[in-house]
């Protein structure tokens, strides 16, 4: 046996010396790339931490202005935040945003003004103003004409925040990548796929047969296609989106606990509904257990029905906030630090921790996905041994 | 600055951390053990961790918001 596997090694060497040869060839023209690469970054990096030292004798107006921690946690949370206005970039004291409609009902009349009204929340338009303290701290709050907040007034804000506005965008990008790639599957449904085409294919095989095959009964599964495809993509390009720091992107969607509880709703939902009569049966009157035991039984499996896509909800909530905080906080060391010097050594930690964001956003929705596709199987348990 | 709620929050990542590691160090042996069988012991995994995961971001967000 143990002959067998080395001739067998040496045999295939011979056939395809070749084929070794090139992987070879390829192997130190990449190396050479990597190396290349690699210089390039160190120079990158070590810029700022030159032209810190440079004129660091002259004057200290190049070092990084010193922040407080609550100014620093300030500065975190309003990237993380939801806001009226979609901030791009500030120059020196000018701040250049994209305001955003605000859309407000106030006891039953609508109120619509751009919140450029508020000039960066600092000033109060007609009788509304940005709290700038207090529980509805960054909210839209109602004052009477001395300035003072009325607390119990009836005002609905559904305005078109920095979240909206990013949640807009992704399904405009959504719709505009995918609809074609459906059309094309249905104009040659027995072409190979070409181009994007194929790399979407890759994801929908994935997720057909990787998650719902797997996880839900073989004469079902097909029904839950859609939904599964439609969740793993729309998260996915949410997170992607969430970690590309400039202006169109960038806002905190899938790291926002509004937007996956409505995902988290739609879960428990879809998981309820198609469970079958087995699975009532199991809640409500398990066979399997004595009478004694179902005061204790019923109230747990109901209150396991709504942990499932609770779990869910703060799952990703967390990980893509976390993801968030620990980027900025990296960032946010150069200034609590104070000086320029630190900026390497922040661009390498980001560097990498963008890596790993990358990689938690696909985990992400893939756990979100299997998960939900699997507590839908486990709705529909398919026989009952007593 | 350190609270009982960052000792909480550090307690539960060690349990989670614990946690976690026992499945992987687990999921390695049964892959070294049967290497056909590695995709299903991957997703198996991926979906413990994930459970093992949120219980442990409920302690993590009940210790940070008090």
């Amino acid at each position: 046996m143990f002959f067998y596997t080395i001739d067998s090694h040496k045999k295939f060497f011979k056939n395809n010396i070749h084929f070794v040869n090139k992987i070879y060839l390829l192997c130190n023209k990449v190396n050479k790339m990597k190396i290349r690469w690699a210089i390039l970054l160190l120079i990158f990096m070590f810029i700022p931490s030159m032209y810190a030292s440079n004129s660091a004798d002259s004057t200290k107006a190049s070092d990084a202005e010193k922040l407080s921690t609550e100014e620093i946690m300030d500065a975190v949370f309003e990237h993380i935040l939801d806001a009226y206005e979609f901030h791009i970039i500030t120059i020196g004291e000018k701040h250049i945003s994209l305001p955003l409609p605000v859309i407000l009902i106030d006891n039953g009349k609508l109120v619509m003004f751009s919140s450029a009204k508020f000039h960066h929340g600092h000033q109060p338009y007609l009788n509304y103003k940005i709290a700038e303290e207090g529980p509805k701290e960054g909210r839209i709050v109602k004052i009477d004409n001395a300035g003072n907040i009325i607390e119990n007034a009836s005002l609905i804000d559904i305005s078109i925040t920095k979240n909206v506005f990013s949640l807009f965008l992704s399904a405009i990008i959504l719709c505009a990548l995918l609809i074609p790639v459906g059309n094309k599957y249905k104009k040659n449904p027995d072409k190979a796929p070409k181009g994007f085409q194929a790399l979407m294919d890759m994801i929908f095989d994935f997720i057909i047969n990787g998650i719902a095959k797997d996880t839900l009964p073989a004469n079902k599964y097909w029904k839950y296609v859609p939904y599964l495809l439609t969740l793993f993509l729309f998260i996915l390009l949410n997170n992607i989106m969430g970690i590309i720091p400039f202006f169109p992107f960038g806002a905190n969607v899938s790291g926002n606990i509004a937007v996956t509880m409505t995902l988290a709703v739609i879960a428990l939902i879809v998981i309820n509904f198609s469970g079958n009569k087995n699975y009532w049966r199991d809640i409500f009157a398990n066979p399997n257990a004595p009478l004694w035991l179902y005061p204790i039984l019923i109230p747990t499996e109901i209150i396991g029905m709504f942990t499932k896509p609770f779990a869910l909800m703060v799952r990703l909530f967390a990980n893509i906030t976390a993801g968030h905080i620990i980027i900025l906080s990296i960032v946010s060391v150069i200034f609590i630090i104070g000086s320029a010097a630190m900026a390497p050594v922040s661009i390498i930690l980001d560097f990498f921790m963008y890596f790993i964001e990358l990689l938690v956003a696909f985990l992400q929705a893939y756990i979100f996905t299997i998960l939900t596709s699997l507590f839908i199987g486990l709705a529909m348990p398919q026989h009952h041994e007593n | 600055m350190i609270s009982l709620s960052s000792i909480g929050a550090a307690l539960v990542v060690i349990g989670c951390a614990y946690g976690i590691g026992t499945i992987g160090k687990h999921a390695m042996d049964g892959i070294a053990r049967q290497p056909e069988a590695s995709n299903k012991i991957q997703t198996a995994m991926i979906i413990a961790c994930a459970l093992i995961e949120g219980v442990s971001l409920f302690g993590v967000v009940v210790a940070l918001i008090k």
